[in-house]
Order: structure tokens, then C-alpha cells, then sequence
């Protein structure tokens, strides 16, 4: 096995007249948390799924673990682990009856079982069925269920989608210690902070496109995009806004004034000088700015 | 090995906490079972009613024994008012009138019930004749003996429970298959089973096994209460009820399997088992014996495995035939699923899309 978890080159997939994947190469290295992010209808979840084996490309190659995924291989099943978008449960299963399930299909002891459900913190809804957990609830058994065999690979599909943003943002602490003990993830999303909060390279993807590939730090910095520095309006007269240095554009936005800059610090110290950092806050570019770069559309998931 | 005693299990489990599926596979038919059990073992049914006008030395004067073959066969009211009599048996009051003018009996009958009317005349005519040749004192020149071919205590439910069996089987095993496919697909637990390292024999044998397990419960709660409700009383082959019973499960599964291969939703499975189990009950014999069936409607039947079923169930469990009639009827629902399960293969998919 090469260096390289996952090695994609050049697959394409089409359904009728639509380009579904249209030549996507990258790889993924051993341990790396790697994310496919995109809006809906990118073509995310039908890489994932060729990548997982579940579908034929028509185009292009795939390696997973030095190997073809296609057809069904069965050599390579019980080395990943597949969280799906749907939670897929049996019916009328108790939350522990689903895992001790899951571990005698992959051949692990129950107690491997327990112990996950002690780590996603649902010890104590053990002996609930799963029909009656939350949706939060039934991601983490759902995921669980996909980590009880130790797969060297795990594809998460959207965890998250169906969340509130409480339990979303409660399921990012589970989610960003999955590839700790070098376990290699990868995560597709429609949502922009969480691939910046969890991963650590991001694979931006529209109309089966890969548009760009890098860590959301050098995604955000390539960009070269102006920090916005908003403060009261009030502090200072319109004059001495534009006197101060660096500032490169200036709007009033209702009591607001937003300096557009590419030296935050000069500007903060000037306003500090000047005693007019009331209401500030300072928004740097995100990744919702890169795909906005790309595509030259706001994003919309 | 592991693999499919834990999907068994699961699938089992899944199976016993869904009361609604528990009551349409077990409740459902038993209550068809009692319902038609206590309506046709309804003693008073075959008496028939017969008014006695004014004196009739044939009624009045039987001899002993054949007094009691005649009060099993009529309960007798009495009248002196012809013309009431007759409007009685004219509006179905009473099944017949019987009156005595000299020598000639007259007996007044209504044929709006052809059936009970041919019933009244042949045993009026046959209490005459033998009044008849009692009158002339010398011994009858035939006698006659008759004898039942089944058990003698051939009652109703003897046809019912073998019929109402194979339906509730047939639903059962039917039902199951398409519906668990169906939901199976739609969760995407198919998908997830299909990306773990399942062998795809395992969960076939899972869910036979499992199919399996409902028949024999259903077998074994069917005969049961019968037995203790109703007397049902097993012939000696009854046990070869238990391969039948094996066979049709398959026959039926393999149809469930195709109904849940084509079909989208639950609700779209659920209707196409619908339309062929329901029609095919019928048809095969199970609310209604075949018997008494025209005899295109019977050859019609001969294409539906359930009619293998209920009538190899008959043989074996209530007619008395030997071990060995029921091997044809397990021979053909046997290539029945074996035919209908490789076309299910066919057109089987793992995904929705």
C-alpha cells in the first residue's frame, strides 16, 4: 500500500445528460481528516459513494487502501466504516441491541460494543429503542455503529444535516477526535464551518467539479480578501475614518461603520489611539468568501 | 455462522415487538377461525321446522326408534289452522306443512330454499315408505347401511382450519418478505448491510429462517386452539402438515420477494400482495371449500400454489390420506418458489434509485 489512503483520478459519472462527477482526481493520506464540501447536488455523495464501492464509475480510477473498491470487495469491508445520511437501524432494536448487532456482523466481541456507546455518551439510553432517540442521538449511535469494527476508514456522509445547531455543534466534539489514532476520515458537508472547524484539507466541489483542494487556512489566505472592521458609527467624524491608515474602503452600514482593510492591526491601533473601538468586531474572509470567489455565486447549501 | 444467528435474531425481535404485525399474522385469521367456527357448528342449523296440521297418524304413532331419527331431522309445532300453516311456510316460518286427509298425507313446501325443501321431501317420503312396509309386515327386501368415508365427526371446522392456516401463512409469509425488503431499501439498512462484510446467502437464510419460525408459531397456535375450542380432531399423517407447511412458506416468500423487488413503497408492496393473496384465498378454497365449486373455478385454482397447500393441509391433517399424498402438492409449491424466486433474483435491486 502506497503512502496514499485513497487515490481518485479523473473519475467521472454520469446520469443521463448529467455530469454528476466530471473528472475529480485527489488523494487522501493516512490519518488526515479530509472534507468534500459542497452545496447540494455538487456530486459529493456520488464520489463517496464510488469511493466506498457502492457504485460503478464510468470514468477515471479509484484506489482505496491500494485497492479497487469495485465490484463489492469483500477483502476490503471490514476495513472501513460507512455512516450513511439516513440512520439505517434494524426496526424495534434497543440503542445496545443495534451495536452488539453491528459488532457479531464484523465478527467483534459485544463488549467493543459497550464501550462505544460509552464513548458517544449514550450509556444511559442503552435500553432505549431507536425509534425513540433523538435525531442527535441517533447520529452518535449511527456512528458508533460505524467505529465498532476500528476501520482504518471512515466516510461520514452529512452527519450533521438533519441537526439543530446545538447538536450539530455538540456532534463536531465526537466527531473532530475520530481520526486520533491516525484513522483516516472523510466527511462530506454542505456546511462551510464545519469542514473549517474539522477538517484538515478541504476539497471545494460544484456541478461535479473540483474547484479547489487545500486547508481552509491557505483556501481563505490565497484568497487575499480585506479584513471587515466594524465600529460605531458615532466614534468619529466621517473625515477622520477616512484619515486613518490602510483603510482601503469605508461604509456606513445603519450605526455601523465597516472598514474594508488588508492591515488589521494598523487600523485597530489607530482607532484605539483615537478611543472609537466601541461595538467593534472584526470579521475575517471564510470559506463561504472562496466559494463565492469561485463561483462567483453567494453559497447557498 | 455468527452472522446469520445474529441477523435472525435481530430480524426476529423486529418481528415480535411490532404488535400491529403480530396481530394481522396471528389475531387476524384466528378471528375468521372462531368467527366461521361458531357460526357452522351451530347445532340447531339442520333441524328442520315442520308444521303438524291437525291429527297425522304417520307422526303420531311412530315406533320408538325411528322417533328419535325424526326429532333429530324436524322439530314439530302443532296446528289446527290449515291456512295459517301454509302462509307460514310461504314467508319461511317453517321449512314444510304436513297434513292427513284419509290415507294421503299432503305436505306443503316452499321451494324459495331448494335445498331444505329436497331435504323435507326425501325424509317425509322416506318415513312414508317406511310406514309403508312396516303396515305390510313382512321384511323389507333391501336394506341399507350407511357409512361416512372421513372421520365420523366431519364437522366444519375439520375444513377450516387447514384453509384459514394456509391463508394466514400465505399472508404472513407474503407480507413479510415485501415489506421488510421495501423498508430494508427505504432506511438504507440494505445499504448499510451490503458495506458490511454480510455474505448476501446469510441474509437470505436469515430472513427463511425467521419466515420459518412465524409459519410453525402459526401452525402450532391454529391447530391448538382448534383442537381445543372447537375439537379438531388430527388424522394420522397430520405431522406431514409441518414439510407443507415449510414449502408454502418458500412459495410464498419468493412471491413477497418479487412484490418487494418492484415495488417503491410499503404502501405500494402491501397493495400488490393484497391483490394476489386475497383473490387466490378465495379461489383456493380458503374461506370456501372447493368441493362445492363450479368446475371451471376449479381447474382456474390449479394455478395457485396456495390451493397445493390447503389441499395437501386436508389430505393429511383431516381426511386420513397417507404420508405420501402430500408429496406432490410439496413437489410443486417447491418448484413454484424455486421458479418465482429466480425471477425475484432478477429483477431484486439493493438501492431505491
Amino acid at each position: 500500500m502506497g503512502e496514499h489512503v485513497i487515490e481518485v483520478n479523473d473519475l467521472c459519472k454520469r446520469y443521463g445528460n448529467l455530469r454528476a462527477v466530471d473528472g475529480v482526481s485527489f488523494e487522501v493520506q493516512q490519518g488526515e481528516f479530509f472534507g468534500i464540501l459542497g452545496p447540494n447536488g455538487a456530486g459529493k455523495t456520488t464520489t463517496l459513494e464510488i469511493i466506498e464501492g457502492l457504485r460503478e464509475s464510468d470514468g477515471g480510477s479509484v484506489q482505496l487502501l491500494g485497492q479497487p473498491p469495485w465490484p463489492r470487495n469483500q477483502s476490503l469491508l471490514p476495513r472501513i466504516g460507512v455512516q450513511l445520511q439516513a440512520t439505517a437501524f434494524f426496526e424495534r432494536l434497543t440503542a445496545r441491541e443495534q451495536i452488539h448487532t453491528f459488532a457479531a456482523l464484523y465478527d467483534v466481541p459485544a463488549a467493543a460494543g459497550d464501550a462505544l456507546l460509552e464513548r458517544v455518551g449514550l450509556t444511559e439510553h442503552a435500553g432505549t429503542r431507536t425509534e425513540k432517540l433523538s435525531g442527535g442521538q441517533k447520529q452518535r449511535l449511527s456512528i458508533a455503529c460505524t467505529l465498532v469494527h476500528e476501520p482504518e476508514v471512515v466516510f461520514l456522509d452529512e452527519p450533521t444535516a438533519a441537526l439543530d445547531p446545538q447538536a450539530r455543534r455538540n456532534l463536531w466534539d465526537l466527531l473532530s477526535t475520530l481520526n486520533d489514532s491516525g484513522r483516516t476520515v472523510v466527511l462530506t458537508t454542505h456546511y462551510m464551518d464545519e469542514a473549517e472547524s474539522l477538517c484538515d484539507r478541504v476539497a471545494i466541489m460544484d456541478h461535479g467539479r473540483l474547484l479547489a483542494l487545500d486547508t481552509p487556512a491557505v483556501l481563505v489566505r490565497d484568497l487575499g480578501a480585506a479584513t471587515q472592521i466594524g465600529v460605531a458609527a458615532d466614534g468619529l467624524d466621517t473625515a477622520d475614518f477616512a484619515a486613518i491608515g490602510g483603510v482601503e474602503q469605508m461604509r456606513h452600514n445603519g450605526d455601523t461603520m465597516v472598514l474594508s482593510t488588508r492591515e488589521p492591526a494598523r487600523v485597530l491601533s489607530a482607532l484605539a489611539e483615537r478611543d472609537a473601538l466601541a461595538d467593534v468586531h472584526v470579521r475575517g474572509a471564510d470559506l463561504e468568501d472562496v466559494f463565492l470567489h469561485l463561483t462567483g455565486r453567494e453559497y447557498r447549501a | 455462522m455468527r452472522v446469520m444467528t445474529t441477523l435472525s435474531l435481530a430480524m426476529w425481535r423486529g418481528f415480535v415487538r411490532e404488535k400491529m404485525a403480530l396481530f394481522f399474522i396471528i389475531l387476524f385469521p384466528l378471528m375468521f377461525l372462531f368467527l366461521f367456527g361458531g357460526l357452522l357448528s351451530d347445532p340447531t342449523q339442520s333441524r328442520s321446522t315442520l308444521v303438524q296440521v291437525g291429527e297425522v297418524q304417520l307422526l303420531d304413532r311412530l315406533p320408538p326408534e325411528s322417533e328419535e331419527a325424526f326429532t333429530d331431522a324436524f322439530e314439530v309445532e302443532h296446528t289446527t289452522d290449515l291456512a295459517a300453516a301454509v302462509q307460514q311456510v310461504r314467508k319461511g316460518d317453517a321449512d314444510a306443512a304436513l297434513q292427513q286427509d284419509g290415507d294421503e298425507l299432503l305436505l306443503h313446501f316452499s321451494q324459495a330454499d331448494q335445498v331444505t325443501a329436497a331435504t323435507v321431501r326425501g325424509t317425509i317420503f322416506s318415513f312414508v315408505q317406511g310406514a309403508n312396509v312396516a303396515a305390510t309386515d313382512e321384511p323389507p327386501a333391501y336394506s341399507l347401511t350407511m357409512q361416512q368415508v372421513e372421520d365420523e365427526s366431519l364437522e366444519p371446522i375439520q375444513y377450516l382450519t387447514p384453509g384459514l392456516l394456509g391463508w394466514a401463512i400465505a399472508m404472513s409469509a407474503t407480507f413479510g418478505a415485501a415489506l421488510t425488503l421495501v423498508e430494508w431499501r427505504r432506511s438504507k439498512l440494505l445499504r448499510r448491510l451490503r458495506l458490511a462484510p454480510v455474505p448476501t446467502g446469510s441474509l437470505v437464510s436469515a430472513r427463511i429462517l425467521v419466515t420459518l419460525g412465524i409459519a410453525l408459531l402459526q401452525l402450532v397456535v391454529f391447530v391448538g386452539l382448534a383442537m381445543a375450542v372447537f375439537g379438531l380432531q388430527l388424522t394420522g399423517s397430520w405431522w406431514m402438515a409441518i414439510p407443507l407447511v415449510a414449502s408454502g412458506t418458500l412459495a410464498f416468500m419468493a412471491i413477497g420477494l418479487l412484490a418487494g423487488s418492484v415495488s417503491k413503497t410499503s404502501e405500494g408492496a402491501s397493495g400488490l400482495a393484497n391483490i394476489v393473496i386475497l383473490p387466490m384465498a378465495f379461489l383456493s378454497g380458503s374461506f370456501i371449500p372447493l368441493d362445492a365449486a363450479p368446475e371451471w373455478l376449479r381447474s382456474v385454482s390449479t394455478i395457485f400454489p396456495l390451493r397445493y397447500l390447503n389441499e395437501g393441509m386436508l389430505d393429511v391433517m383431516v381426511r386420513g390420506q397417507v404420508a405420501s399424498a402430500a408429496l406432490l402438492p410439496i413437489a410443486v409449491l417447491l418448484g413454484f418458489a424455486l421458479v418465482v424466486g429466480a425471477v425475484a433474483t432478477r429483477v431484486f435491486r439493493w438501492e431505491a434509485d
